[in-house]
C-alpha cells in the first residue's frame, strides 16, 4: 500500500502519482499521513482506488473527484468534495463551508457537522450529514439529495431548483421558494436507499425525517409575471 | 482591514477581500506562557501566503502595577539611541525604552501618560503611538510576516495572550498605518478580516462620544466601537453582542484585552475561520493550517466558531 507522507513529499507530488494511475492500477489503497491542513489534497482522481487521509485536511480536498474513494479521518476544510462527479468521499469528522459544492454525482458523506452553505449548487451529488449543517444549506441546489440528520440553520434551500432536502431535526428557517413536501414511500426508498449507501442504514428511522423542495414559483415562467418581461 | 486612499477606493472597486490571515493564541495552562511568542511566530509564518505585504501582533507579556507600557513605531531608520534620557529629563521621573527594531515599549508610571505624551511630541514627533497598556506591546510592519516576526523577535516573548494578522492589501497602499493590530483603548486590540460596509458612520458616531481615530480604516473603526462600549461599562462579551447589532459588513474579528480573548464572526459567516481549545490554550486560525504546529493538536477539539456568535474566554 503506498503511503505519503506530506512533511515529506509535496501535494502536487501526491496528486501526480494519483492522476498517473490507470484504471487497471494494483495500487488500488493509498495513504495519506500528515495532511496539517494542506489544501487540494486528492483532487481530480480518475480512477477507482481508494485514499485514505489520517488527519485534517485543507481547501477543496477531494475535489472534482470521480470513481475514487476518499476517506479523511479528520476534519476537512472549505469546499470538501468542490464539484465531485462519482465515487465517494467520506469525512469522519467535520466539514466546514460549501461541502460537496456544486457536485455533480457520487456520494459525499459527513459523520460530524457541516457548516454554511453546504451543498450549494449542487447538481446531483447525494450528501449526507450525520450532524448539523450550518445557514445557505443546498442555496440554489438544482439536482441530487441533501439529507441531514441533525439540525439546519437559516435559509434552507434558497433559490432551490430540483434537489430533494431531507432533514431529521429542526429547520431554522427556509430560504425563498423552499418548502416543506410530504414525505411519500417512493421518498422514504430514495432516503432509505441513500442512507444504505452510506452505511447507516437502520440506524434512525426513514420515517422521522422531513422532505423539503422547491416551489418552483422563483425558476419557472409564470403566466402572471408576462408584465416583467 | 479596509482602508480607504485616494480615488481608487472611491471607485468602488471590487471591496472583496478573498485573503488575509488572523491568527490569536489564549494561553490557559501557565506552563505554555513562555512559549507564547514563539507559537503565535510560527502560526503567522504559515498565513504569510494568505498575507505576504505586511503584519503585526499584539502581545499581552508581563507588567507591573502601576506602569504603563506606551509602544511607539518610529519611521525607519529611526535612532532611539538617547530617547529615554531625553523623556525622562522632559518629563522630570524616569522612563524606561526598550527598542524592538522600529518600535519602543516606553514604560512610565501609569498617571505620567499624559506627560510622556507630551514629551514626544516635542522630543520625537515623528514616533507615532501604536498601542497603551498595562500589559500589551503591539508591533505592525511592511513585509513578510515570517520576517516581520523574526524582526521584532516575537519568539522570543512570553505572555498570557496574543493576536496576530498577515494583510494581502487588495485596492489601498502596503503601508504600516494599514497593517493591523488596531488599539484604541488601554491593554485592547483586534485583528479583522473582511470589510465593514458602515465604517464611515459609526465613525463619525464615534467621533460626537470623544473617540479620535488617526486613519481612515474600517478596522479602526471596530477597535474604537468596542473600546467606546467597554468605557461605557460593557464587558468584552456584551460588546461583542452590541457589535453585532451596529457594525454591518463582513468581519471575523479577534479581539484582546489585558485578560480576556474573543472571537466574533458576522452573522454570515463570510471569512473563514477555525478554532482548536485544549487544557492548555484556545487558539483560533483563519485556516487549520495556521494551528497545526500547536503541542497537542491531534487530540484538540477543533471547531468552526458559529455565525453571530460571541465566544469569549477571560483570565480568571
Amino acid at each position: 500500500m503506498p503511503v505519503v507522507d506530506l512533511a515529506l513529499a509535496s501535494v502536487r507530488d501526491l496528486n501526480a502519482a494519483l492522476h498517473a494511475l490507470g484504471p487497471d492500477t494494483n495500487e488500488t489503497h493509498w495513504q495519506v499521513v500528515n495532511p496539517r491542513g494542506l489544501h487540494a489534497i486528492a483532487v481530480g482522481i480518475d480512477v477507482p482506488v481508494t485514499v485514505e487521509i489520517d488527519g485534517h485536511a485543507g481547501y477543496y480536498c477531494a475535489g472534482m473527484n470521480k470513481h475514487a474513494c476518499v476517506i479523511i479521518n479528520g476534519n476537512a476544510g472549505v469546499g470538501v468534495a468542490e464539484n465531485i462527479m462519482s465515487g465517494v468521499v467520506r469525512v469522519k469528522g467535520d466539514a466546514s463551508q460549501a461541502a460537496g459544492a456544486t457536485g455533480c454525482g457520487g456520494l459525499l458523506v459527513i459523520e460530524g457537522n457541516a457548516s454554511a452553505r453546504c451543498g450549494i449548487s449542487m447538481k446531483g451529488v447525494d450528501i449526507i450529514v450525520k450532524g448539523n449543517v450550518g445557514h445557505m444549506s443546498a442555496f440554489m441546489a438544482q439536482a441530487g439529495t441533501l439529507t441531514v440528520l441533525g439540525d439546519v440553520g437559516d435559509a434552507l434551500g434558497d433559490s432551490i431548483y430540483e434537489a430533494r432536502l431531507y432533514v431529521r431535526g429542526s429547520v431554522k428557517s427556509l430560504g425563498a421558494d423552499c418548502i416543506e413536501k410530504p414525505l411519500e414511500d417512493t421518498h422514504k426508498d430514495q432516503l432509505y436507499s441513500k442512507l444504505e449507501a452510506a452505511g447507516i442504514a437502520g440506524e434512525v428511522d426513514v420515517a422521522e425525517f422531513r422532505r423539503y423542495g422547491s416551489a418552483r414559483r422563483l425558476y419557472n415562467f409564470h403566466i402572471d409575471n408576462v408584465a416583467a418581461y | 482591514m479596509y482602508e480607504r486612499r485616494g480615488a481608487d477606493a472611491d471607485a468602488g472597486l471590487s471591496r472583496n477581500r478573498p485573503m488575509c490571515g488572523i491568527v490569536g493564541l489564549f494561553i490557559k495552562d501557565a506552563r505554555l506562557e513562555p512559549k507564547l511568542g514563539s507559537l503565535l511566530s510560527s502560526m503567522l509564518e504559515v498565513m504569510c501566503d494568505r498575507g505576504p505585504d505586511s503584519a503585526g501582533f499584539a502581545v499581552y507579556r508581563e507588567g507591573t502595577p502601576g506602569t504603563l507600557k506606551i509602544t511607539v513605531r518610529g519611521p525607519a531608520g529611526f535612532d532611539f539611541n538617547g530617547l529615554s534620557g531625553r523623556l525622562s529629563k522632559s518629563i522630570g521621573t524616569d522612563v524606561t525604552v526598550q527598542v524592538h527594531d522600529t518600535h519602543a515599549v516606553i514604560a512610565c508610571t501609569s498617571d505620567r501618560e499624559a506627560a510622556v505624551r507630551a514629551a514626544l511630541a516635542g522630543e520625537a514627533p515623528e514616533l507615532a503611538v501604536v498601542g497603551r497598556g498595562a500589559r500589551m506591546e503591539l508591533f505592525k510592519e511592511v513585509g513578510r510576516p515570517d520576517r516581520v516576526a523574526r524582526r521584532f523577535g516575537l519568539d522570543r516573548m512570553g505572555g498570557t495572550h496574543g493576536i496576530g494578522h498577515t494583510r494581502m492589501a487588495t485596492e489601498s497602499a502596503v503601508t504600516t498605518d494599514g497593517a493591523h493590530p488596531y488599539s484604541t483603548g488601554l491593554d485592547q486590540c483586534l485583528v479583522h478580516n473582511g470589510s465593514l460596509s458602515n465604517h464611515n458612520d459609526v465613525r463619525r458616531k464615534l467621533r460626537r462620544e470623544g473617540l479620535t481615530f488617526a486613519t481612515d480604516n474600517d478596522t479602526e473603526v471596530a477597535a474604537g466601537y468596542l473600546a467606546w462600549r467597554m468605557q461605557e461599562g460593557d464587558r468584552l462579551g456584551a460588546a461583542l453582542e452590541h457589535a453585532l447589532q451596529d457594525l454591518d459588513g463582513f468581519y471575523t474579528f479577534v479581539v484582546g484585552t489585558g485578560s480576556g480573548f474573543a472571537v466574533l464572526r458576522d452573522p454570515i459567516a463570510c471569512k473563514p475561520a477555525v478554532m482548536a481549545e485544549t487544557e492548555g490554550y484556545v487558539a483560533f486560525g483563519t485556516e487549520y493550517r495556521a494551528l497545526v504546529a500547536l503541542p497537542g493538536i491531534e487530540q484538540a477539539h477543533v471547531f468552526e466558531p458559529e455565525p453571530a456568535t460571541v465566544y469569549v474566554w477571560e483570565k480568571t
